[in-house]
């Protein structure tokens, strides 16, 4: 009787094993490219809103502050979004017959809110607070981009763990003077280096580097 | 060696494949295990990523409004604010009328929060030295009176705190937006535009008259 399997199936064993292991490591990496693709993290997808509302428009053409819809960013873990009549302190007057501007009108005299769609969605197990962030000196452009310059908004960043820790950990890379926080084209000035600036401004804000990788600082 | 029989080494041959592949299966077995329950405890985690807790503006199904967020009861006063200035708080003095003077000393840290202030909720339509050109204006809204009119310029602290907290007008109410301390700052930073408009040479400190040349 002859032997079952010929020398070859020695070969096809390991090329078996070789592709088992092959076709494992081919499926983690599709989903963790799947998990970081913007079909997951939405970076740079724009989401319908109820009024398709241009930050280019108000915020780079006319020129208003992001303080003047957002009023708690300064002062509260919420940035704000404007209520109708924050919309109504010029539309009132202004394109008051576009249909697009509709909603807000409703809106404010029925006294319903609009329903935004929530653009930068936090997992609620993270805690943000943007106050402390604008007060310690990181801009708005550090983490949502260059608003003023869309006419959609758009994420522009993940906000996964590792990408908040970037910054958790070396913020001197990141942190600007409190004066140029809502400056969206802000630079530093030519020949100044930003990374000791950075590290000038981490003591003269009194940021506790160590403290800032803490689990409790954004798990709590 | 011992000597096998010829059945004994065909049966092994095959027996010897399956065996030499067996600790693989198990490990391979346990990975396919393990990234199961891995995908599968993956696919729980909308729990803890949305929590059964409310957050700022979001919607809720329990109140008739559907807005998580409650408004507050008639006469609530905030916490820290029950023995606060009236007259900060309202601008109007004991006897009911408009404070005539600012109920804060006049630093120049407020009169800079007062332009800050001013340049954000203010200057799009006042423009930013009050003569109420702002691009606002220039998009067709009602047009404001210029600051540095005869009447405004007479008139009290009190009068732009009114009108910042009250609206007048096609203006709008904006104490919403901004806090009492912020509306005497922008108040006083109004004066300060005033007097810039009308100031002569002999108002600006000697030393600094060069700067102006």
């Amino acid at each position: 009787m002859p032997q079952i399997f010929p020398k070859t199936a020695n070969m096809l064993a390991h090329m078996s094993i070789v592709g088992a292991v092959l076709a494992f490591v081919i499926f983690v990496s599709v989903l963790a490219i799947i998990y970081r693709s913007p079909y997951v993290t939405q970076v740079n997808v724009v989401r319908e809103q109820p009024i398709p509302f241009s930050h280019q428009h108000h915020v780079e053409q006319l020129g208003i502050d992001c303080r003047y819809c957002h009023d708690t960013v300064e002062t509260s873990g919420f940035a704000g979004m404007p209520s109708s009549e924050t919309c109504m302190t010029c539309h009132s007057q202004i394109w008051t017959d576009q249909p697009m501007l509709q909603p807000v009108v409703q809106s404010y005299e029925n006294e319903q809110p609009i329903e935004w769609i929530r653009v930068h969605d936090l997992p609620d197990f993270a805690y943000f607070d943007h106050s402390i962030h604008v007060q310690k000196g990181i801009s708005c452009v550090e983490c949502h981009g260059r608003v003023d310059q869309m006419p959609l908004v758009r994420k522009t960043e993940t906000l996964h763990m590792s990408w908040c820790l970037e910054c958790h950990r070396t913020p001197e890379e990141f942190i600007r003077p409190r004066e140029h926080v809502f400056t969206m084209d802000w630079t530093p000035e030519p020949g100044e280096d930003r990374y000791a600036m950075g590290e000038a401004l981490v003591q003269e804000y009194n940021i506790r580097k160590e403290q800032l990788t803490n689990c409790s600082i954004c798990h709590r | 060696m011992p000597k096998r029989s010829e059945s004994e080494r065909n049966v092994s041959a095959a027996e010897q494949f399956t065996a030499a592949l067996r600790p693989y299966w198990r490990w391979t077995g346990r990975a396919l295990a393990l990234t199961g329950i891995g995908l599968l405890a993956g696919g729980c985690h909308l729990d803890m990523w949305n929590q059964p807790k409310q957050r700022p503006l979001s919607k809720s199904e329990f109140f008739e409004d559907g807005a998580a967020a409650r408004p507050l009861e008639d006469g609530v006063v905030p916490f820290g604010y029950a023995d606060r200035d009236q007259v900060i708080e309202t601008g109007v003095t004991a006897d009911g009328q408009p404070a005539m003077e600012f109920p804060m000393e006049l630093s120049a840290e407020v009169l800079e929060r007062g332009r800050e202030r001013f340049n954000i909720y203010c200057a799009m339509c006042h423009d930013q030295t009050g003569t109420g050109q702002g691009i606002i204006v220039q998009r067709g809204f009602t047009e404001p009176p210029s600051f540095h009119e005869p009447r405004l310029r007479e008139a009290t602290p009190g009068h732009f705190f009114d009108v910042i907290t009250n609206g007048v007008g096609d203006m709008y109410p904006q104490r919403s937006r901004v806090v009492p301390e912020d509306r005497w700052a922008i108040a006083a930073y109004i004066r300060v535009l005033q007097l810039s408009q009308h100031a002569t040479i002999d108002d600006v400190p000697e030393d600094a008259r060069e700067e102006l040349e």
